[in-house]
């Protein structure tokens, strides 16, 4: 089901100024790799471009070895999970999950008995059993987010791309949400690539991580490869805090420290 | 996981906008009342007493007058296509400036705002300069004997200038402010354009298309200036309600105009109903919508 994503020196000018300057990045056939860097670096707009939202100026996206310009924004099949959710405010959670399967054409559009049981069994996935009659302004923000991320889901994705996917939510939330993604994407095994500015969640989620900075690539790596070797004097400083937490950790051997904060 | 911790708004106590005494509030709702009874309820109750001034019989027997149930029916068959083509039309054009980027946009958007700043005798000066017998298409038309100045399609066309705004102005700021966000939502989903069109942009603006359409209607089928310059006034042909009216009037058939007066009046309310009816929903949804984002 899942296929590979290939990004071949993608470039993105937003009139004169350079938001994407040549991005190259393979995310692997189920893999799931988070995108880190520091705002406006070009995150949103490297995913919008693999979306096919935004047209690249230069270079290549291959969804396995088909160029992606080839495919219609349908054919392409990706999960894509917004910043800011957008879910359809007038449009039950239920309607919400179940419109990419009611938007196919009817050909091949599902029975309403079948998109029912689809959902439902959705909603099971994300948790959120019971809520197929709420409306979104009726939810709290975590679970707008896994509304999203079902109605993703629903469409069958090949690949899924995720826009700071825990962004608007608090810290302890994130961690929970964190686990879960994790969790879910372990039993799925989608393709997926998920932005985030935080670094943390980027390293405990991902297979491997992605660093961008003023649109180019800085590393690609697994957190370990990218904890011990740094590539770039900007990474150095970008991990920082991560490699001084992980040594704490590694150090702690009185636990009244974690009392006393 | 469990998701239960809310904040709670906190307790606010109630603040004073203003620091008016109470006297001074009484006398300006008072003034409101007074001007809004003297010049807005007062005529409209004359208009129904001097229709009735000689009971229902009279008044019935003037709505049986030909020349007036051509006006009547004349300003529905106007209304009837002015509405529509302006509603579709003005939704297209809020569509494509409020989704998309293209150049001449704020040309188009001064360009829609134009009827409402220009006299509407000049809306209806503009089609006589273009199809009248004098106009620059006026001798083509001639050739082909095609009527439009003096006829229906002139007075719809004054109708649709003139009343081109209201749906546009209703819609615009609405679509801008929700973005296009849900749309590219529902590409993403696999949605066709046309379907994305009718299952997310028209059912997140469809109070503000239903009010925009009971307003561009009310003013439809009020239109006197512009109206009045293309028609030419021919009797149970040309006249519209509002143009019949004067006619009436002038002609010192009080009955007769007030007769018709009363009708269109009641149009009027009828719309305005509906309109408070619209706002009361409208408002109640964009605070449902509003309240998380
Ligand atoms: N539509 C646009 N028009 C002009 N410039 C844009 C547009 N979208 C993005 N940019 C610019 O491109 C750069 C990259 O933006 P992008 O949204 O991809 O950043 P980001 O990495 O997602 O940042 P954040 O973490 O804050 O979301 C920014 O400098 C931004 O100002
Ligand atoms: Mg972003």
């Amino acid at each position: 089901m899942s296929v590979p994503v290939r990004v071949r020196n993608l470039e993105k000018n937003f009139g004169r100024y350079p938001a994407l300057k040549g991005v190259s990045l393979d995310v692997e056939a189920g893999e799931l790799v988070a995108l880190l860097g520091p705002s406006g670096s070009g995150k949103t707009t490297l995913l919008r471009a693999i979306a096919g939202l935004e047209q690249a100026d230069g270079g290549q996206v291959l969804f396995g070895d088909i160029d992606a310009n080839s495919l219609s924004l349908r054919e392409r099949r990706i999960g894509f999970v917004f910043q800011q959710y957008a879910l359809f405010k007038h449009m039950t959670v239920f309607d919400n999950i179940a419109f990419g399967l009611r938007a196919r054409p009817r050909s091949s559009r599902p029975s309403e008995a079948a998109i029912k049981s689809r959902v439902l069994d959705l909603l099971h996935l994300v948790q959120l059993d019971g809520l197929e009659v709420r409306y979104p302004a009726q939810l709290s923000g975590g679970q707008r987010q896994r509304v999203a991320l079902a109605r993703a889901l629903a469409i069958e994705p090949r690949v899924l791309l995720l826009d700071e996917p825990f962004g608007a939510l608090d810290a302890r939330v994130r961690k929970d949400l964190r686990k879960w993604l994790r969790e879910l994407h372990q039993r799925t095994g989608h393709t997926t690539l998920f932005v985030t500015h935080d670094q943390d969640e980027a390293f405990e989620l991902a297979d491997r991580i992605a660093i961008l900075d003023k649109g180019c690539i800085e590393q690609v790596g697994t957190a370990a490869e990218i904890l011990e070797h740094p590539a770039t004097p900007f990474i150095d400083s970008f991990i920082e805090g991560i490699a001084r937490r992980e040594a704490q950790a590694r150090d702690w051997t009185k636990p009244h420290v974690v009392a006393s904060r | 996981m469990a998701m239960s911790d809310r904040f709670l708004p906190l307790a606010h106590t109630p603040e004073r906008a203003t620091s008016e005494t109470a006297l001074t509030r009484a006398v300006l709702i008072a003034i409101a009342l007074l001007f809004l009874a003297a010049v807005l309820f007062l005529p409209l109750v004359t208009v129904f007493m001097e229709a009735l001034r000689k009971g229902w019989g009279t008044l019935f027997e003037s709505f049986s007058d030909p020349d007036t149930l051509a006006a009547v029916r004349l300003t529905l068959i106007v209304a009837a296509i002015a509405v529509p083509f302006n509603a579709i039309v003005g939704l297209a054009a809020s569509w494509a400036i409020a989704k998309f980027e293209f150049k001449g946009k704020n040309l188009l958007l001064t360009l829609i705002d134009l009827p409402f700043s220009i006299s509407p005798v000049i809306s209806g000066l503009v089609f006589v300069l273009l199809f009248g017998a004098q106009g620059w298409l006026g001798p083509w038309l001639v050739a082909h004997d095609i009527q439009i100045i003096f006829a229906v399609p002139g007075i719809v066309l004054a109708t649709v200038l003139v009343t081109f705004p209201f749906v546009a102005r209703e819609l615009i700021p609405l679509m801008q402010s929700q973005g296009t966000s849900e749309e590219e939502a529902a590409l993403m989903l696999g949605a066709s354009g046309w379907y994305t069109f009718l299952h997310v942009t028209l059912p997140n603006v469809k109070w503000a298309l239903l009010y925009g359409v009971l307003l561009c209607n009310a003013r439809a089928m009020g239109e006197f200036g512009a109206v009045s310059v293309v028609s030419g006034h021919i009797r149970g042909l040309t006249n519209t309600m509002p143009l019949h009216i004067e006619i009436l009037y002038n002609e010192y058939n009080f009955v007769g105009a007030f007769a018709v007066a009363s009708l269109l009046a009641c149009l009027a309310l009828l719309t305005l109903l509906a309109k408070s009816l619209l706002e009361w929903r409208f408002s109640d949804e964009l605070a449902a919508t509003a309240r998380r984002h």
